[in-house]
Protein backbone atom coordinates (compact mmCIF):
# COMPACT_ATOMS: atom_id res chain seq x y z
CA UNK A 1 0.00 0.00 0.00
CA UNK A 2 1.19 3.75 -1.02
CA UNK A 3 1.28 5.81 1.73
CA UNK A 4 -1.21 8.59 1.50
CA UNK A 5 1.82 11.23 2.05
CA UNK A 6 2.97 10.07 -1.89
CA UNK A 7 0.06 11.29 -3.24
CA UNK A 8 0.16 14.32 -1.34
CA UNK A 9 3.42 15.22 -2.24
CA UNK A 10 2.87 13.97 -5.80
CA UNK A 11 -0.20 16.91 -5.36
CA UNK A 12 2.30 19.53 -4.07
CA UNK A 13 4.89 18.79 -7.12
CA UNK A 14 2.22 19.49 -9.55
CA UNK A 15 0.67 22.15 -7.82
CA UNK A 16 4.09 24.38 -7.66
CA UNK A 17 4.45 23.54 -11.41
CA UNK A 18 0.60 24.89 -12.00
CA UNK A 19 1.69 27.87 -9.85
CA UNK A 20 4.30 28.66 -11.94
CA UNK A 21 2.62 28.75 -14.92
CA UNK A 22 -0.27 30.52 -13.95
CA UNK A 23 1.40 33.93 -13.31
CA UNK A 24 3.35 34.42 -16.33
CA UNK A 25 3.35 38.12 -18.71
CA UNK A 26 0.79 39.68 -16.06
CA UNK A 27 0.72 43.39 -17.55
CA UNK A 28 2.09 45.71 -14.25
CA UNK A 29 -1.48 47.16 -13.49
CA UNK A 30 -2.57 43.76 -12.18
CA UNK A 31 0.64 42.99 -9.85
CA UNK A 32 -1.27 44.24 -7.27
CA UNK A 33 -4.80 42.88 -7.58
CA UNK A 34 -3.03 39.39 -8.28
CA UNK A 35 -1.43 39.60 -5.41
CA UNK A 36 -4.21 40.61 -3.13
CA UNK A 37 -6.29 37.76 -4.88
CA UNK A 38 -3.70 35.22 -4.63
CA UNK A 39 -3.45 36.11 -0.65
CA UNK A 40 -7.28 35.70 -0.34
CA UNK A 41 -6.67 31.94 -1.72
CA UNK A 42 -4.12 31.77 1.25
CA UNK A 43 -7.04 32.11 3.83
CA UNK A 44 -7.85 28.46 2.71
CA UNK A 45 -6.49 27.56 5.94
CA UNK A 46 -9.73 28.25 7.06
CA UNK A 47 -11.22 24.80 6.10
CA UNK A 48 -8.55 23.21 7.99
CA UNK A 49 -9.41 25.57 11.05
CA UNK A 50 -12.98 24.34 10.80
CA UNK A 51 -12.29 20.99 11.21
CA UNK A 52 -10.41 21.46 14.21
CA UNK A 53 -13.06 23.95 15.80
CA UNK A 54 -16.08 21.95 15.53
CA UNK A 55 -14.59 18.75 17.44
CA UNK A 56 -17.14 19.52 20.32
CA UNK A 57 -14.34 19.13 22.42
CA UNK A 58 -13.73 21.77 24.72
CA UNK A 59 -9.95 21.57 24.31
CA UNK A 60 -7.00 23.68 23.51
CA UNK A 61 -7.40 22.55 19.99
CA UNK A 62 -10.78 23.12 19.34
CA UNK A 63 -10.17 27.34 21.02
CA UNK A 64 -7.31 27.71 18.60
CA UNK A 65 -9.29 26.22 15.88
CA UNK A 66 -11.69 28.70 16.75
CA UNK A 67 -9.68 31.56 16.07
CA UNK A 68 -7.81 30.27 13.43
CA UNK A 69 -11.32 30.58 11.83
CA UNK A 70 -11.97 33.91 12.82
CA UNK A 71 -8.61 35.01 12.03
CA UNK A 72 -8.73 33.24 8.20
CA UNK A 73 -12.26 34.29 7.63
CA UNK A 74 -10.69 38.05 7.66
CA UNK A 75 -8.37 36.94 5.38
CA UNK A 76 -10.52 35.45 2.96
CA UNK A 77 -13.13 37.82 3.14
CA UNK A 78 -11.21 40.87 3.45
CA UNK A 79 -8.90 39.44 0.80
CA UNK A 80 -11.43 38.74 -1.86
CA UNK A 81 -13.73 42.20 -1.55
CA UNK A 82 -10.44 44.29 -1.14
CA UNK A 83 -9.74 42.45 -4.97
CA UNK A 84 -12.94 42.98 -6.65
CA UNK A 85 -12.66 47.01 -5.14
CA UNK A 86 -9.17 47.19 -7.26
CA UNK A 87 -10.34 45.73 -9.95
CA UNK A 88 -13.70 47.63 -10.27
CA UNK A 89 -11.59 51.09 -10.48
CA UNK A 90 -9.32 49.19 -13.03
CA UNK A 91 -12.09 48.93 -15.02
CA UNK A 92 -13.54 52.75 -14.30
CA UNK A 93 -10.33 53.78 -15.43
CA UNK A 94 -9.93 51.68 -18.67
CA UNK A 95 -13.55 52.60 -20.31
CA UNK B 1 -19.95 11.58 2.12
CA UNK B 2 -16.47 11.56 2.55
CA UNK B 3 -15.89 10.67 -1.26
CA UNK B 4 -18.31 13.71 -1.90
CA UNK B 5 -16.61 15.99 0.18
CA UNK B 6 -13.34 14.97 -1.37
CA UNK B 7 -14.30 15.60 -5.06
CA UNK B 8 -15.88 19.08 -4.07
CA UNK B 9 -12.11 19.75 -2.70
CA UNK B 10 -11.15 19.04 -6.34
CA UNK B 11 -13.82 21.50 -7.89
CA UNK B 12 -12.73 24.03 -6.00
CA UNK B 13 -9.10 23.29 -6.61
CA UNK B 14 -10.31 23.96 -10.96
CA UNK B 15 -11.92 27.19 -9.39
CA UNK B 16 -9.01 28.74 -7.72
CA UNK B 17 -6.52 27.23 -10.60
CA UNK B 18 -8.86 29.05 -13.45
CA UNK B 19 -9.86 32.06 -11.19
CA UNK B 20 -5.91 33.01 -10.88
CA UNK B 21 -5.27 32.52 -14.46
CA UNK B 22 -8.16 35.04 -15.57
CA UNK B 23 -6.80 37.51 -12.78
CA UNK B 24 -4.12 37.53 -15.09
CA UNK B 25 -5.40 39.30 -17.69
CA UNK B 26 -7.30 42.77 -17.63
CA UNK B 27 -10.75 42.06 -19.69
CA UNK B 28 -11.17 38.62 -17.25
CA UNK B 29 -9.46 39.96 -14.08
CA UNK B 30 -12.68 40.67 -12.11
CA UNK B 31 -14.58 37.39 -13.50
CA UNK B 32 -11.21 35.84 -12.19
CA UNK B 33 -11.63 36.72 -8.91
CA UNK B 34 -15.35 35.94 -8.74
CA UNK B 35 -14.54 32.59 -9.71
CA UNK B 36 -11.90 32.04 -7.14
CA UNK B 37 -14.17 33.17 -4.44
CA UNK B 38 -16.71 30.57 -5.68
CA UNK B 39 -13.92 27.82 -5.21
CA UNK B 40 -13.21 29.07 -1.80
CA UNK B 41 -17.50 28.91 -1.08
CA UNK B 42 -17.53 25.49 -2.60
CA UNK B 43 -14.31 24.33 -0.03
CA UNK B 44 -15.87 25.64 3.09
CA UNK B 45 -19.22 24.31 2.74
CA UNK B 46 -17.82 20.91 2.27
CA UNK B 47 -15.60 21.26 5.13
CA UNK B 48 -18.55 22.31 7.07
CA UNK B 49 -20.40 18.92 5.78
CA UNK B 50 -17.49 16.74 7.55
CA UNK B 51 -19.18 14.35 9.76
CA UNK B 52 -16.17 14.58 11.98
CA UNK B 53 -17.93 17.89 12.59
CA UNK B 54 -20.43 17.98 15.86
CA UNK B 55 -20.43 21.20 16.99
CA UNK B 56 -20.88 24.11 14.74
CA UNK B 57 -21.64 26.88 17.40
CA UNK B 58 -17.56 28.18 17.02
CA UNK B 59 -17.43 27.70 13.60
CA UNK B 60 -20.02 29.89 12.95
CA UNK B 61 -19.14 32.68 15.68
CA UNK B 62 -15.60 32.52 14.12
CA UNK B 63 -17.17 32.98 10.27
CA UNK B 64 -19.50 35.76 11.29
CA UNK B 65 -17.04 37.60 13.68
CA UNK B 66 -14.15 37.73 10.98
CA UNK B 67 -16.03 38.24 8.05
CA UNK B 68 -17.57 40.99 9.81
CA UNK B 69 -14.31 42.26 10.45
CA UNK B 70 -12.25 41.55 6.96
CA UNK B 71 -15.66 43.08 5.41
CA UNK B 72 -15.86 45.96 7.02
CA UNK B 73 -11.96 47.09 6.80
CA UNK B 74 -12.21 46.55 3.15
CA UNK B 75 -14.80 48.58 2.71
CA UNK B 76 -13.67 51.24 4.71
CA UNK B 77 -10.01 51.52 3.81
CA UNK B 78 -8.65 54.26 1.55
CA UNK B 79 -8.11 52.96 -2.12
CA UNK B 80 -4.26 54.36 -1.67
CA UNK B 81 -3.98 52.20 1.46
CA UNK B 82 -5.19 49.29 -0.28
CA UNK B 83 -1.40 47.10 -0.16
CA UNK B 84 -1.19 47.88 3.51
CA UNK B 85 -4.68 46.32 3.85
CA UNK B 86 -3.86 43.57 2.18
CA UNK B 87 -0.66 43.10 4.13
CA UNK B 88 -2.52 43.00 6.82
CA UNK B 89 -4.89 40.31 5.76
CA UNK B 90 -2.07 38.71 4.97
CA UNK B 91 -0.91 38.39 8.12
CA UNK B 92 -3.80 37.22 9.64
CA UNK B 93 -4.05 34.31 7.21
CA UNK B 94 -0.48 33.45 8.11
CA UNK B 95 -1.69 33.41 12.34
CA UNK B 96 -4.53 31.06 11.28
CA UNK B 97 -2.05 28.67 9.71
CA UNK B 98 -0.10 29.12 12.96
CA UNK B 99 -2.81 28.28 15.00
CA UNK B 100 -4.19 25.44 12.89
CA UNK B 101 -0.50 24.10 13.22
CA UNK B 102 -0.47 24.40 17.09
CA UNK B 103 -3.90 22.50 16.96
CA UNK B 104 -2.82 20.00 14.97
CA UNK B 105 -0.54 18.39 18.08
CA UNK B 106 -1.60 15.48 19.17
CA UNK B 107 0.43 12.97 21.48
CA UNK B 108 0.17 10.22 18.80
CA UNK B 109 1.24 12.50 16.28
CA UNK B 110 4.62 10.93 13.67
CA UNK B 111 7.72 12.84 13.08
CA UNK B 112 6.47 13.54 9.44
CA UNK B 113 3.74 15.77 11.15
CA UNK B 114 5.32 16.76 13.77
CA UNK B 115 7.59 18.56 10.83
CA UNK B 116 4.84 19.75 9.08
CA UNK B 117 3.25 21.28 12.34
CA UNK B 118 6.56 22.93 13.12
CA UNK B 119 7.15 24.35 9.58
CA UNK B 120 3.18 25.57 9.64
CA UNK B 121 3.91 27.44 12.58
CA UNK B 122 7.71 28.96 11.57
CA UNK B 123 6.36 30.02 8.35
CA UNK B 124 2.70 30.93 9.45
CA UNK B 125 4.34 33.32 12.81
CA UNK B 126 6.91 34.99 10.62
CA UNK B 127 4.43 35.62 7.96
CA UNK B 128 2.39 37.31 10.65
CA UNK B 129 4.78 39.58 11.80
CA UNK B 130 6.47 40.15 9.02
CA UNK B 131 2.98 41.14 7.66
CA UNK B 132 2.61 43.78 11.10
CA UNK B 133 5.56 45.40 10.22
CA UNK B 134 5.07 45.76 6.42
CA UNK B 135 1.70 47.17 7.26
CA UNK B 136 2.87 50.00 9.46
CA UNK B 137 5.98 51.22 7.13
CA UNK B 138 3.56 51.60 4.37
CA UNK B 139 0.81 53.14 6.65
CA UNK B 140 3.79 55.07 8.48
CA UNK B 141 2.49 53.89 11.57
CA UNK B 142 6.21 53.23 12.54
CA UNK B 143 8.93 54.97 10.31
CA UNK B 144 9.92 53.66 7.25
CA UNK B 145 13.37 53.59 6.62
CA UNK B 146 15.63 50.63 6.53
CA UNK B 147 15.62 50.01 10.67
CA UNK B 148 19.67 49.08 11.10
CA UNK B 149 22.07 48.32 14.81
CA UNK B 150 25.69 47.09 14.58
CA UNK B 151 25.50 43.12 15.52
CA UNK B 152 22.09 42.58 13.05
CA UNK B 153 23.20 39.70 11.09
CA UNK B 154 24.78 38.23 14.05
CA UNK B 155 21.16 38.24 16.27
CA UNK B 156 19.64 37.56 12.86
CA UNK B 157 21.64 34.26 13.10
CA UNK B 158 21.76 33.11 16.63
CA UNK B 159 17.63 33.60 15.97
CA UNK B 160 17.58 30.80 13.32
CA UNK B 161 19.82 28.45 14.66
CA UNK B 162 17.41 29.21 18.04
CA UNK B 163 14.94 28.07 15.75
CA UNK B 164 16.47 25.41 13.84
CA UNK B 165 17.20 23.68 17.20
CA UNK B 166 13.95 24.34 18.93
CA UNK B 167 12.65 22.67 15.93
CA UNK B 168 14.91 19.72 16.41
CA UNK B 169 14.09 19.36 20.25
CA UNK B 170 10.56 19.53 19.61
CA UNK B 171 10.68 16.52 16.96
CA UNK B 172 12.48 14.27 19.61
CA UNK B 173 10.64 15.14 22.65
CA UNK B 174 6.67 16.37 21.31
CA UNK B 175 5.66 16.35 24.58
CA UNK B 176 7.79 19.11 26.03
CA UNK B 177 5.83 22.06 25.23
CA UNK B 178 8.62 24.48 26.14
CA UNK B 179 10.45 23.85 23.13
CA UNK B 180 7.43 24.44 21.06
CA UNK B 181 6.64 27.50 22.26
CA UNK B 182 10.50 28.88 21.69
CA UNK B 183 9.87 28.52 18.24
CA UNK B 184 6.84 30.61 17.93
CA UNK B 185 8.24 32.87 20.13
CA UNK B 186 11.74 33.21 17.57
CA UNK B 187 9.68 32.75 14.46
CA UNK B 188 7.44 35.75 15.81
CA UNK B 189 10.66 37.54 16.50
CA UNK B 190 12.27 36.91 12.94
CA UNK B 191 9.23 37.70 10.85
CA UNK B 192 10.04 41.89 12.58
CA UNK B 193 13.98 41.31 11.95
CA UNK B 194 13.21 40.05 8.60
CA UNK B 195 11.49 42.77 7.31
CA UNK B 196 12.61 46.35 9.18
CA UNK B 197 15.70 46.57 7.71
CA UNK B 198 14.40 46.75 4.09
CA UNK B 199 12.96 49.99 3.27
CA UNK B 200 8.89 51.51 2.76
CA UNK B 201 9.52 51.56 -1.01
CA UNK B 202 10.25 48.08 -1.66
CA UNK B 203 7.16 47.15 1.15
CA UNK B 204 5.33 46.17 -2.19
CA UNK B 205 7.60 43.47 -3.68
CA UNK B 206 7.84 42.05 0.63
CA UNK B 207 4.06 42.06 0.49
CA UNK B 208 3.91 39.80 -2.43
CA UNK B 209 7.01 37.57 -1.05
CA UNK B 210 5.14 37.47 2.28
CA UNK B 211 2.01 36.23 0.59
CA UNK B 212 3.62 33.73 -0.76
CA UNK B 213 4.78 32.48 2.56
CA UNK B 214 1.68 32.82 4.29
CA UNK B 215 0.18 29.93 1.24
CA UNK B 216 3.06 27.59 2.64
CA UNK B 217 2.07 28.24 5.96
CA UNK B 218 -1.25 26.96 4.15
CA UNK B 219 0.48 23.79 2.56
CA UNK B 220 2.10 23.08 5.57
CA UNK B 221 -0.75 23.23 7.94
CA UNK B 222 -2.39 20.69 5.21
CA UNK B 223 0.23 18.14 5.42
CA UNK B 224 -0.47 18.85 9.54
CA UNK B 225 -4.03 18.08 9.50
CA UNK B 226 -4.06 16.03 6.44
CA UNK B 227 -6.00 17.77 3.71
CA UNK B 228 -5.78 18.10 0.23
CA UNK B 229 -7.40 20.99 -0.49
CA UNK B 230 -4.81 23.27 1.56
CA UNK B 231 -1.76 21.37 0.24
CA UNK B 232 -3.50 22.13 -3.20
CA UNK B 233 -4.52 25.86 -3.14
CA UNK B 234 -1.70 26.63 -0.27
CA UNK B 235 0.80 25.55 -2.87
CA UNK B 236 -0.65 27.11 -5.30
CA UNK B 237 -0.31 30.41 -3.56
CA UNK B 238 2.99 29.67 -2.37
CA UNK B 239 4.68 29.03 -6.22
CA UNK B 240 2.72 31.78 -8.16
CA UNK B 241 3.56 34.30 -5.19
CA UNK B 242 7.07 33.75 -5.50
CA UNK B 243 6.85 34.01 -9.43
CA UNK B 244 4.68 37.56 -9.07
CA UNK B 245 7.15 38.73 -6.48
CA UNK B 246 10.03 38.04 -9.10
CA UNK B 247 8.02 39.72 -11.72
CA UNK B 248 7.36 42.85 -9.40
CA UNK B 249 11.44 42.89 -8.73
CA UNK B 250 12.11 42.62 -12.57
CA UNK B 251 9.37 45.87 -13.32
CA UNK B 252 11.92 47.55 -10.82
CA UNK B 253 14.77 46.60 -11.87
CA UNK B 254 16.55 44.82 -9.68
CA UNK B 255 17.11 41.22 -7.96
CA UNK B 256 14.74 39.79 -4.97
CA UNK B 257 18.19 38.86 -2.94
CA UNK B 258 19.18 42.87 -4.17
CA UNK B 259 15.53 43.59 -2.17
CA UNK B 260 15.82 41.61 0.47
CA UNK B 261 19.66 42.25 1.69
CA UNK B 262 19.46 45.87 0.54
CA UNK B 263 19.50 47.30 4.22
CA UNK B 264 22.67 45.11 4.82
CA UNK B 265 24.65 45.61 1.08
CA UNK B 266 28.40 47.82 1.23
CA UNK B 267 26.82 50.53 3.50
CA UNK B 268 25.34 52.95 0.98
CA UNK B 269 21.50 52.72 2.73
CA UNK B 270 23.46 52.66 6.48
CA UNK B 271 22.77 56.29 7.51
CA UNK B 272 18.74 56.89 6.00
Amino acid sequence: MIPAVVFLTFILMLSIFLGFELINKVPATLHTPLMSGANAISGITVVGAISLAGTGNQDLANWLGAGAVALASINVVGGYLVTDRMLAMFKKKEG
Amino acid sequence: MDTMIQFAYVISAGLFIFGLKQLGSPATARRGNMISSTGMLVAIVAALLDQGIVDYQWIVIGIVVGGAIGAGAARMVQMTSMPEMVALFNGFGGMASLLVGWAALSPDAGTFTLVTIILSILIGGLTFTGSLVAYGKLSETIGSGAVLFSGQQVVNSLIVLGILGGAVMFCLDPSNLTWLFVVIALSLVFGIMAVIPIGGADMPVVISLLNSYSGLAACAAGFAVDNNILIVAGSLVGASGIILTQIMCKAMNRSLSNVLFSGFGSGKQDTT
